[in-house]
């Protein structure tokens, strides 16, 4: 308002920036709020800390495994896949459709594809912090994990996917409060009886054909199988986060609702 | 732009009804009906947001659906919502969008005719009148060819109001088309080249403001209802004539001038009628809309 008229003119001259470009400053947008976020922060990194350090504490007895730090560190990894992937990511989602930041980014030249890729990338970005910290942090209360990190890498980004196609379908369909509420109880049920950090095998007998079939407890499991007990790639594990993923992935399709 | 035979419903309600108009370009367009006629459906199709049951529309040819991707860096929208990060602040939030395009245009000079220079709050905590401000800016940030505005100046403080419509006019002035859906009268008599009046998903009527309000002139005055005006029709010139538009609401209308006049005067003091609040001028856009609908666009 303190200019009648803008310098340069509004004359048209439209053309969209360099696809690699738009990704990429899309992608940093979407790290960067995550890890300015002090929720976010505190899902996707203090907890996952707090709960490796805590845990490897606690004696053998409890563990059934010496050193217990063997045993936790693989379900803190579990863990963190599922903060990012599907808590994190249902939230910051449910709000943005709520606020019209899904469909005003859509109507863009990043569009709706662009922004699914971005925020991939993000999740996959924010994985890495975590599993970088988590790892070093495990390494230094004397962690020794067996197997092959190559399989554990693939299957983290198998229960991505499956957490990501979950976590999108509650946020493209619920409110943003209920998207909020059901995200974080979804969370803490699955930490507690959803066999990520204590195994499905310790759990209650009825309950453990459910929650074997869960995608946490297919994630937590496949890496203790893998880096605890030096398996190669679980198959079984793998099998129910494809099922997740590609299920949950077809539904998010069809009834995701940008706005 | 061109948008032929839309028909679009959700579950039982039809929300377009076989709706068909062309917007001119290098012009501001105004869609104008009730909440519910159907004006944000029809963006959402030509955005591409939404695919229409039947009907089609061609964006310079290119169809929103396919050649989405083309029409994308073309085009600027403004949402009623917002659609801004609640965390973001103006200008990181302006340059973010910039970097989508290849030309886009200076946000320092944007957010200055914006007044949105010193606003460093995040957009949750920002007025309403500076949310719709930066909302505006998003829109014509990427130097787009057509800009959607979603009610552009709901609930925006008169200050607000008139430096959105500035810049609005300004972009005609530029050669860039707009789009705007509005309830607001004012607004699209103030803006609009072209105005489309649309109800039910139908459209009503469509000309510029002056071809809808031209044509006929009107004399308004309020008196007790139900009087009978056979013995008013036959004093009135040839080309005039009197309804009770609502109860105790009479309009004398058609080519109004001191003939109608001196007739209304003549049978007010025969019948003892005191005529209250009497006008004559111009239809207005609301009178359009009434006789068109039946129905107050504020519904």
């Amino acid at each position: 308002m303190t200019a009648s008229t803008l310098p340069g003119g509004l004359a048209p001259r439209p053309a969209a920036a360099p696809r690699g470009r738009i990704l990429h400053t899309q992608t940093a947008a979407e790290i960067r709020m995550t890890l300015r976020n002090g929720e976010q922060l505190l899902l996707t990194l203090v907890i996952p800390l707090v709960l490796l350090i805590g845990l490897s504490k606690l004696p053998e007895s409890v563990v059934s495994h010496s050193p217990a730090i063997d045993a936790v560190a693989p379900g803190i990894l579990a863990l963190s896949v599922m903060s990012t992937a599907f808590t994190g990511q249902a939230i910051a989602t449910g709000f943005e459709r709520r606020y019209g930041v899904l469909r005003l980014l859509g109507s863009t030249p990043l569009g709706r594809s662009g922004l699914l890729v971005a925020k991939t990338l993000g999740v996959l970005a924010v994985e890495a912090v975590q599993v970088v910290l988590v790892s070093a942090v495990a390494f230094t209360l004397g962690w020794h994990p067996q197997g092959n990190p190559i399989w554990a890498l693939v299957l983290l980004v198998l229960g991505t996917a499956a957490f990501s196609a979950v976590g999108l379908l509650i946020a493209g369909t619920l409110r943003a409060e209920a998207t909020l509420a059901v995200a974080n109880a979804v969370y803490l049920l699955l930490l507690v009886v959803g066999g990520v950090v204590i195994p499905a095998d310790r759990l209650p007998s009825a309950l453990q054909p459910l929650v074997s079939a869960l995608p946490s407890a297919a994630l937590g499991q496949g890496l203790r199988d893998m880096l605890l007990h030096g398996q190669g790639l679980p198959l079984g594990a793998v099998g129910v986060l494809l099922v997740w993923a590609v299920v949950a992935g077809w539904a998010t399709a069809r009834t995701f609702r940008w706005s | 732009m061109v948008l032929d035979d839309l028909r679009l419903s959700y579950g039982d309600t039809r929300a377009l009804d076989g709706l068909s108009f062309e917007v001119p370009a290098g012009a501001i367009t105004a869609l104008l009906g009730p909440n519910g006629a159907g004006k944000t459906s029809t963006v959402e199709i030509c955005e591409g947001y939404r695919r229409p049951d039947s009907g089609s529309v061609r964006v310079w040819g290119l169809d929103p659906q396919r050649d989405g991707a083309a029409l994308r860096a073309r085009i600027g929208v403004m949402l009623q919502d917002g659609g801004i990060y609640a965390s973001a602040r103006p200008v990181p939030m302006l340059r973010h969008l910039a970097s989508f395009y290849a030309e886009p245009l200076d946000v320092d000079d944007l957010v200055a005719r914006l007044g949105l220079d010193s606003v460093t709050a995040s957009y949750r905590r920002m007025s309403g009148g500076e949310k719709q401000r930066l909302a505006l800016a998003c829109a014509v940030v990427g130097r787009p060819d057509l800009v959607f505005l979603d009610e552009p100046s709901a609930g925006m403080d008169p200050q607000t109001r008139l430096a959105a419509w500035d810049l609005v006019e300004q972009l005609r002035r530029d050669g860039v088309t707009v789009v705007l859906t509005t309830h607001l009268m004012d607004e699209a008599e103030r803006l609009a080249d072209r105005v489309v009046i649309i109800d039910h998903g139908r459209l009503v009527a469509t000309g510029t403001p002056t071809e809808l309000t031209g044509g006929s002139d009107v004399l308004a005055f309020c008196a007790e209802p139900g009087l009978a005006l056979d013995s008013l029709r036959s004093l009135l010139p040839p080309g005039a004539g009197v309804l009770e538009a609502s109860a105790g609401a009479y309009r004398v209308e058609g080519v109004v001038g001191p003939a109608v006049l001196s007739a209304v005067g003549d049978w007010c003091s025969a019948h003892d009628v005191v005529p209250r609040d009497m006008r004559t001028g111009r239809r207005s856009l609301e009178d359009v809309f009434l006789e068109l609908t039946g129905r107050e666009l504020r519904a």
